[in-house]
C-alpha cells in the first residue's frame, strides 16, 4: 500500500496575525508556521495504515516556512520518503494552484491512496481533498474519521454531521480528507528528530506550475472582524473575575446560594 | 452565462436542512438583484420539492445511488445539472457535502470558489463575499466577477426565514441514470450516534472545555467546577478526539447542538464548527488567554485570565 500524505504549513494561530502591506496577505516574515493540525491527523492515519497493512508512506510539502521541520518530524515518526516541492515561489498559494501542482506531482508518482487534512485555516478558495480529487480525476471523500484497507478498496467512515457516520467503500486510488485519525498523533523525541535531521533525506522535486488554472476571484482585502459584537471583558484578580462570573450565572437563576 | 443562482438543497432522509433555507433566502436576494432565477437542486428526496417554495424552479433527481448521500453520485449529478443550467453562482453550505462538492464543482466548471462565506451581496453585476479565515482571526473580502462562481457558506450566516417565503416553484424531474453508473464509491451503511452518559442538550448550564485544558489529567479540575455548579461538562472536538471526554460531550457541527441559559467556555478558541453547536445559548462567558481569540466576538462576557485560575476560584466562589 503506497500512501502519499500532503502536508501544509500554516501560521500558528496562537500568534498575532499582522497584515503585510497591500493588505491581502498576512505578514509571513515574522510569523511562526506550524503543520496544519488536520494534516497531522492524516499523517497519523497513514502511519497506522502502514503499521496494520504494510506499505510505504510518502509525505509531500511545498517549500513553505518551516516545511523542513515538518518533513523531518514525519520521517522521525515513520514516514518512508519526504518530498519537498520547490520552485513555486513565496507567499500564499491558493487551494486551486496547490491542487494543480500536487496533481502534477502525483502524475509522476506511484500511489494507491492520498491522505490530507479535511481543511486548513487558510483555505480561502476551498479545501484540498476535493480540489485535488477532482483535479486528479480520483474518487474523493472528506471528513473521514477512519480508514481501513480491503484489497483494491478502502473502507472509510465519513462524518455527516451531528455524530452520524456513513460507512463507504472507495475504489483505489483515491483521495481522502482526514478529520481525525484513529488515535492521537504520536510524538517524536528530540533525540530521534536530531538523528533523522542529521541523516538528511528530504528529496527536493522541482514542480512546474501549469498555465491551465481555473478562473479565480479577486481578494480585495483581509481585515480583522469588527469589534462591535465584542464581549464585555471582565478584569481584576482571578478571585474577582470568578465572583463576577458566579454572579452572572446566579442572575440566570442557575446556582443556588 | 445566466444570472441564475443555484442552491444545493441538502436533506437528511428527506428532511431539508435548515441551511438549505438559509441559502435559498440569500439566493433570492441575489437573483432578484441580478434579474435571474433561483434554482434549487434536490437529489434523492422528491417529496421535499414543495417545501422549496422560495425557488423559481426545483431540479429534482431520483436514482438508487442518490437515496442517501454518496459523494461521487452527488458530484456527478450536480455537474451534469450545472452544465445544463449554467448558473452565475452556486451556493453550498460548509457541511460535509459542501466540503466534498464545492471544490470539485469549481474544478469541473472552472468556476471561482470562495469558502467559509459569512456575508454575500450583489455589487452591480458582481458578487461580493466576506469569508472567515485563520480560525476567524481575519475576514477576507472577495470579489466574484467571473461568469461562474461557487460559494460555500458557514451555517447560520443568513436568516432561514427568507428562504421559506411562499411560491409555487416549477419542478423539473431529471433522469441522470447515464452519469450514475460505475460509481467508485458505495455507501454500505449510515450509523446514527449512540446515546451517551449525559444529555448535554437538555442542560441549562454547561461548562465547556477546549484544547486549552492541555491534558487529560487537567480535566479533573474542571470536573470539580462542573460538579460545584451542578452542570455537566461539555467539550470542543479536540478534547473528545484526544479521548479526554466521551463523544457524547462534544458541542458543534459534528457533535451536539446545545441551547443552555449559560454556556461557560474554558480554553476554546471559537472555531465556526464549534460555534455552530452553541449559537443559541442565551448567555456566553468565555475564558481564553488570547485576547484576539475569535470566541470573544460571540461571547457576552470574557476574561483573558488563565482558565486554571478561573476554574479554581470559581469552584471556591460557588462552594462558598
Ligand atoms: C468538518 C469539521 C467538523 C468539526 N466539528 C467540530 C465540532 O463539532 N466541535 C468542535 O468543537 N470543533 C469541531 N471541529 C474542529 C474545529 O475546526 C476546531 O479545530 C476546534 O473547535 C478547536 O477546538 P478548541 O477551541 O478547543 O482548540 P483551539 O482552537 O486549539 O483553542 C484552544 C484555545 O485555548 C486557549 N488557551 C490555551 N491555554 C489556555 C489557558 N491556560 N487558559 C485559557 N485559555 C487557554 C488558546 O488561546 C486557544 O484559543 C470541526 C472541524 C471540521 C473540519
Ligand atoms: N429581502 C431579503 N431577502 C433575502 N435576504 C435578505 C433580505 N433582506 C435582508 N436579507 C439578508 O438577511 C441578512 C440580515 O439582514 P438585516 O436584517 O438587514 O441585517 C443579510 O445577510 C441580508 O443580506
Amino acid at each position: 500500500m503506497r500512501v502519499v500524505v500532503a502536508l501544509k504549513q500554516i501560521p500558528d494561530l496562537v500568534e498575532e496575525l499582522e497584515l503585510a502591506s497591500g493588505g491581502t496577505d498576512v505578514d509571513r516574515e515574522f510569523l511562526k508556521f506550524v503543520l496544519n493540525e488536520f494534516d497531522d491527523q492524516a499523517l497519523e492515519e497513514a502511519l497506522c495504515l502502514k503499521e496494520s497493512a504494510g506499505g510505504e508512506v510518502t509525505v509531500v510539502a511545498f517549500d513553505e516556512p518551516d516545511a523542513d521541520r515538518t518533513l523531518y518530524t514525519a520521517l522521525a515518526k515513520g514516514a518512508d520518503r519526504a518530498v519537498k516541492l520547490v520552485g513555486v515561489g513565496e507567499g500564499w498559494l491558493s487551494g486551486h494552484r496547490r491542487a494543480g501542482l500536487l496533481a502534477s506531482f502525483l502524475g509522476n508518482a506511484a500511489f494507491d491512496l492520498v491522505l490530507t487534512g479535511v481543511q486548513a485555516a487558510d483555505d480561502l478558495d476551498g479545501q484540498l481533498p476535493a480540489l485535488l480529487g477532482a483535479r486528479a480525476g480520483l474518487p474523493h471523500v472528506s471528513v473521514v474519521v477512519r480508514v481501513e484497507l480491503d484489497g483494491p478498496r478502502a473502507k472509510v467512515s465519513q462524518e455527516l454531521g451531528g455524530g452520524t457516520v456513513a460507512e463507504e467503500e472507495v475504489q483505489l486510488p483515491a483521495v481522502l480528507g482526514i478529520q481525525t485519525a484513529r488515535q492521537a498523533p504520536r510524538y517524536v523525541s528530540i533525540s530521534r528528530y536530531r538523528e533523522i535531521q542529521q541523516a538528511g533525506g528530504i528529496e527536493e522535486v522541482e514542480i512546474q506550475s501549469s498555465a491551465d488554472e481555473p478562473d479565480t476571484y479577486r481578494l480585495r482585502r483581509l481585515f480583522p472582524p469588527d469589534t462591535a459584537g465584542h464581549a464585555e471583558m471582565l478584569t481584576g484578580t482571578p478571585a474577582e473575575v470568578a465572583e463576577r462570573i458566579a454572579e452572572l450565572i446566579r442572575s440566570k437563576g442557575l446556582v443556588k446560594s | 452565462m445566466s444570472n441564475d443562482v443555484l442552491v444545493l438543497a441538502e436533506h437528511q432522509e428527506g428532511r431539508l436542512l435548515e441551511t438549505s433555507f438559509e441559502l435559498l433566502g440569500k439566493a433570492r436576494e441575489l437573483a432578484d438583484a441580478w434579474g435571474g432565477k433561483v434554482v434549487a437542486v434536490l437529489l434523492g428526496a422528491p417529496d421535499a420539492a414543495a417545501e422549496l417554495s422560495a425557488a423559481d424552479s426545483v431540479v429534482s433527481c431520483e436514482h438508487p445511488s442518490l437515496a442517501g448521500y454518496n459523494p461521487e453520485a452527488y458530484e456527478r449529478a450536480l455537474v451534469e445539472i450545472l452544465r445544463e443550467r449554467d448558473p452565475r453562482l452556486v451556493l453550498f453550505s460548509t457541511t460535509t457535502a459542501g466540503l466534498d462538492l464545492s471544490g470539485a464543482v469549481s474544478v469541473h466548471l472552472r468556476a471561482a470558489l470562495v469558502s467559509y462565506v459569512v456575508a454575500l451581496s450583489a455589487e452591480g453585476d458582481n458578487a461580493l463575499a466576506t469569508a472567515r479565515i485563520y480560525g476567524g482571526k481575519l475576514l477576507a473580502e472577495v470579489e466574484l466577477s467571473g461568469p461562474r462562481s461557487v460559494g460555500a457558506v458557514i451555517s447560520g450566516s443568513f436568516p432561514a426565514a427568507f428562504g421559506r417565503a411562499g411560491g409555487t416553484p416549477e419542478v423539473a424531474r431529471v433522469d441522470l441514470g447515464h452519469v450514475l453508473g460505475d460509481l467508485r464509491i458505495t455507501v454500505t451503511s449510515v450509523v446514527a450516534p449512540e446515546a451517551g452518559d449525559v444529555d448535554i442538550t437538555a442542560a441549562e448550564l454547561l461548562v465547556s472545555v477546549g484544547r486549552g485544558i492541555g491534558s487529560k489529567d487537567n480535566i479533573e479540575l474542571v470536573e470539580e467546577l462542573a460538579d460545584a455548579l451542578g452542570a455537566p461538562l461539555a467539550a470542543s472536538r479536540p478534547v473528545v478526539d484526544q479521548g479526554w471526554l466521551p463523544k457524547s460531550r462534544q458541542v458543534g457541527k459534528s457533535g451536539h447542538t446545545v441551547k443552555p441559559k449559560v454556556y461557560l467556555m474554558l480554553g476554546i478558541s471559537g472555531a465556526p464548527e464549534h460555534l455552530e453547536g452553541m449559537a443559541d445559548a442565551e448567555l456566553v462567558i468565555a475564558c481564553n488567554t488570547d485576547p484576539a481569540a475569535p470566541v470573544f466576538d460571540v461571547a457576552d462576557y470574557g476574561t483573558t485570565l488563565d482558565l486554571f485560575d478561573i476554574a479554581d476560584e470559581l469552584t471556591r466562589a460557588v462552594k462558598a
